[in-house]
């Protein structure tokens, strides 16, 4: 390969990795004055509208003001740690994203066939979202421990716990997903899922459906999951945090429910599909970003409404709950693959067989 | 029993939870702009101090200090001297707002109706010392709000 070729291959990864990282930002500035706006409706307040016309400029304040803010590292932190802590749980909320999907063009007709809008078409797609998922732990948790300090630590062990013992059961409720598409790449996924609102997997999966959204929540630390940032723990594991560092959190957390939100639309509501054949004429990507952003507003109506869970009631939800109701439903979903007779009701959603 | 696992399972309570939220969401907004809106005052708001004047323009006020001794915070200091017509007069009024806690018992032992207390509560300043009030300062926010305290103290008088 010529350093030409080098050098053009590395500009597009460069502009491919542009292409999810300022979009997610933007999303995640624009979702937290929505998240503002609409607890504030359910409020009956009217939220901020200050900033620009009906408060639209308000992230942007924001973002000045977590950039112009004074960065703290104490004294006694672990510096590499303390910066790295906030890297590392921003770093997989966006890789994650590379192989997430966004509908399929054929480029306005120039191309034969469509092609999937993804930066990467991996046929391990799911795989790869869970365990790049799972390593923002280890963000959570170097930023208890370089912080040197009780909270954040009792924070950071809290958040490692709920991470572990949901993704558990988020894998789990994957595996149904597996079952009946019979591929772990996310857009052969969308595929089996073609067909109308009747074919998406939320009518056989719907028991799946909540507990991996529930899961969701409980994997990017929102409300009533949040418990790893309680008021008794000042601030969780970012106690110690303030200024753009502090920021970084946020746009991870906010950059993993954008994900979360994706996936739950990839996987059960049939992607980039229309409800009924009616409506086709609209693009894919918006029917995909349309449903992403009403579960994201779900998240928000979520963190408006419920009370936070108690650290043991959390687990024995996790635990003992949705990690049977996965179980049993990979269970159920078998017999009726398997058993000569009940295959026939399952074949309506089985693109493999 | 069956009712309660159909309720447990199928997440009912959380589902009211949501609905009362997603009611409100469209419910009108209870909320006052402040600085271009404001709440109504009542005619008894007891906000900055005022001295009043006859509409002759002789002030009201005759020196009896019932206001300097009902005041709970020590907040009022007057002196006073026999002007040149023979009347008792103040030569000195002053309301240190930082001690004063709007009581209004000066307005209720006044009994020239002297110093009332109108409904203007925007005068926050940079300085403590703005904050301390003198004779001249007193009678001007009279002179200001005149009209209005004329108004709620009729408004008010029915009651009294």
């Amino acid at each position: 390969m010529s350093g030409l070729d080098m050098a053009i291959q590395g500009g597009i990864w460069a502009l491919e990795i542009l292409a999810i990282a300022v979009p997610v930002a933007l999303s995640v500035a624009y979702i937290t004055y929505c998240e503002r706006r609409v607890i504030g409706f359910m409020q009956a307040r009217k939220g901020c509208n200050r900033v620009g016309p009906a408060g639209l400029l308000q992230p942007l304040a924001d973002g000045l003001k977590l950039v112009l803010k004074e960065t703290i590292i104490p004294a006694q932190a672990n510096k590499l740690l303390f910066i790295g802590a906030p890297l590392l749980s921003l770093m997989p909320a966006l890789v994650a994203f590379a192989v997430v999907p966004f509908g399929e063009t054929s480029l306005f007709g120039v191309w034969e066939t469509p092609h999937i809008m993804a930066i990467s078409n991996l046929n391990v797609g799911l795989l790869y979202v869970m365990a790049i998922g799972s390593l923002s732990v280890y963000g959570v948790l170097m930023a208890g421990w370089a912080s040197n300090s009780k909270y954040p630590i009792m924070g950071s062990i809290r958040s490692t716990c709920q991470m572990i013992s949901y993704e558990i059961a988020m894998g789990f409720g994957l595996v149904t997903v597996m079952m009946l598409a019979g591929s772990l790449n996310l857009a052969d996924i969308v595929h089996a899922q073609a067909g109308g609102i009747l074919h998406w997997y939320m009518i056989p999966l719907f028991p799946m459906l909540l507990v991996f959204f529930i899961s969701g929540c409980a994997e990017t630390g929102r409300t009533p999951f949040d418990l790893t940032e309680t008021e008794e723990l000042v601030a969780g594991y970012y106690t110690e945090y303030s200024g753009m560092w502090f920021a970084t959190f946020s746009l991870a957390e906010y950059g993993a429910m954008i994900l979360i939100s994706l996936l739950t639309s990839i996987l059960f509501l049939g992607g980039w599909y229309a409800p009924i054949a009616a409506l086709d004429f609209i693009p894919g990507t918006i029917w995909l970003l349309g449903k992403t952003a009403l579960l994201i507003f779900v998240f928000i109506w979520f963190r408006a409404t419920f009370p936070r869970y108690r650290y043991d009631q959390m687990m024995r939800l996790g635990w003992k709950i949705f990690l049977p109701w996965t179980f049993g439903w990979i269970f159920v979903i078998g017999i009726f693959i398997y058993t000569p007779g009940l295959d026939g009701i399952i074949d309506f959603w089985l693109a493999w067989r | 029993m069956l009712k309660r696992a159909f309720k447990t399972w199928f997440l009912w309570e959380l589902l009211i939870g949501l609905s009362v939220t997603g009611r409100y969401f469209f419910k009108k907004k209870i909320t006052v702009e402040y600085p271009e809106e404001k709440t109504p005052l009542s005619p008894r708001f007891r906000g900055l101090h005022a001295l009043r004047r006859y509409e002759s323009g002789e002030e009201r006020c005759i020196a009896c200090k019932l206001c300097e001794v009902v005041c709970p915070a020590l907040a009022i200091t007057i002196e006073s001297e026999e002007r040149d017509d023979g009347s008792r007069r103040t030569t000195r009024y002053d309301i240190d707002f930082t001690k004063c806690i709007y009581c209004g018992f000066c307005q209720e032992a006044c009994p020239v109706d002297a110093i009332v207390e109108t409904q203007e509560f925007e005068y926050a300043t940079e300085k403590r010392a703005d904050l301390y009030y003198d004779k001249e300062m007193l009678l001007a926010v009279g002179d200001r709000y005149e009209k209005q305290i004329a108004a709620n103290i009729a408004a008010d008088a029915r009651y009294s």
